[in-house]
């Protein structure tokens, strides 16, 4: 299974190495070259650099034979572009996209891209965590 | 008419401005603070910060009643095609154009289907195309959607279609001969129009055709 990685930060650096322990063959895209010290010193995988947004590079990085997108650069726009370019141009049937605004990533989302936010989740979790300290509020909210 | 326009650098305070001036009601958005600090001393009210591409923001700025037109114009192309998406496709805006920074990015704007789109470099490549001679077919008009596109080609005295009826070439599928235009008057391209040289000939074709249409009227 081959799986392609966009943007090389904390998120898509350590999905790349928990998807390549659990045997993809994994491709990295990142516009710095930098980012590579974050897959460690031995990165079996590929790493190329530049945008992910420009086609040819997509291709060189083999997005024809992917069979798993991950657009995870620090751009919700970004990557919003790259995911739909890789679903409706690449016909990638795994395409996941990392959206920090919780309003954009739902109206994404309803459009057919599976759009991820972790704004959402720490704000589900954290919530969670006031919660379970047990403290029962004074008065019930109107 | 209502207008709003999303970024607020060169291309779209001009354009803001220029809608002002016609009597339109504009808003336009700029994200950065000193830009929108300058644009407010101009705009006043009619100049608001944000990122455009939040929904809270385009809603502030009146997307939902919603405007007759939304201009995407900030420096980035990714901006750019969300603005326009979410303008076209959340509010319903009927009209919205958007501005390509980088010409390789004009394939996304077209997959995604933000039509019109207007980038400068482009535009800036035609006209060069236009004025350097040694180009022998200038591109003059993408109709994009139709997928064809019309071209202008100089008929000279080495060309084997010189003296030639148009209906005796073998044009390629997908291509025709528009007009021919001769010492300043210009004439419908028929059958049995007579190739000469110095004539420039309008063609419209499938792109992608063409080398086929150089070699048939210029042999190149």
């Amino acid at each position: 299974m081959k799986a392609l990685i966009i943007g090389c930060g904390r998120v898509g650096s350590s999905i790349a190495l928990q998807l390549q322990r659990e045997g993809w063959e994994v491709t990295v895209v990142d516009e710095n070259e930098d980012a590579l010290t974050r897959l460690g010193d031995h990165w079996p995988g590929s790493f190329l650099v530049g945008h992910g947004m420009d086609v040819d590079l997509l291709r060189e990085a083999g997005i024809e034979e992917a069979d798993a997108v991950v657009a995870s650069t620090d751009g919700d726009n970004t990557n919003i572009v790259i995911g739909q370019v890789a679903q409706k141009r690449f016909d990638i049937g795994c395409v996941v996209v990392r959206v920090l605004d919780p309003a954009r990533a739902d109206f994404y989302a309803e459009r057919g891209l599976r759009t991820v936010c972790p704004t959402k989740t720490a704000i589900d979790t954290l919530t969670e965590a006031v919660r379970s300290c047990g403290i029962a509020p004074v008065q019930a909210a109107r | 008419m209502y207008a709003v326009v999303a970024g607020g650098g060169k291309v779209g305070a001009n354009v803001a401005r220029s809608l002002l001036r016609l009597g339109h009601e504009v808003t336009l958005v700029e994200q950065q603070r000193d830009r929108f600090e300058r644009l407010e001393e101009e705009f006043e009210h009619q100049v608001q910060r944000g990122d455009a591409t939040e929904l809270h923001v385009l809603e502030r700025a009146g997307l939902a009643r919603p405007p007759d037109l939304v201009l995407a114009l900030t420096g980035d192309d990714e901006d750019n095609l969300v603005i326009a998406q979410i303008a076209k496709e959340k509010y319903g805006v009927d009209k919205v154009i958007a501005r390509v920074n980088d010409p390789r990015n004009q394939a996304h704007f077209d997959l995604l289907g933000i039509s019109p789109t207007v980038c400068a470099t482009s535009s800036i490549m035609a006209l060069v195309e236009h004025e350097v001679p040694e180009h022998d077919l200038i591109h003059l008009l993408e109709l994009r959607q139709e997928n064809l596109e019309i071209v202008e080609v100089q008929i000279d005295r080495d060309s084997p279609s010189a003296g030639k009826r148009i209906e005796a070439l073998d044009l390629p599928d997908g291509a025709r001969l528009i007009s021919v235009m001769r010492a300043g008057h210009a004439e419908i391209a028929v059958g049995h129009t007579q190739l000469e040289a110095g004539d420039q000939v309008l063609a419209i074709l499938e792109p992608g055709k063409e080398d086929e249409l150089r070699r048939v009227l210029l042999r190149r």
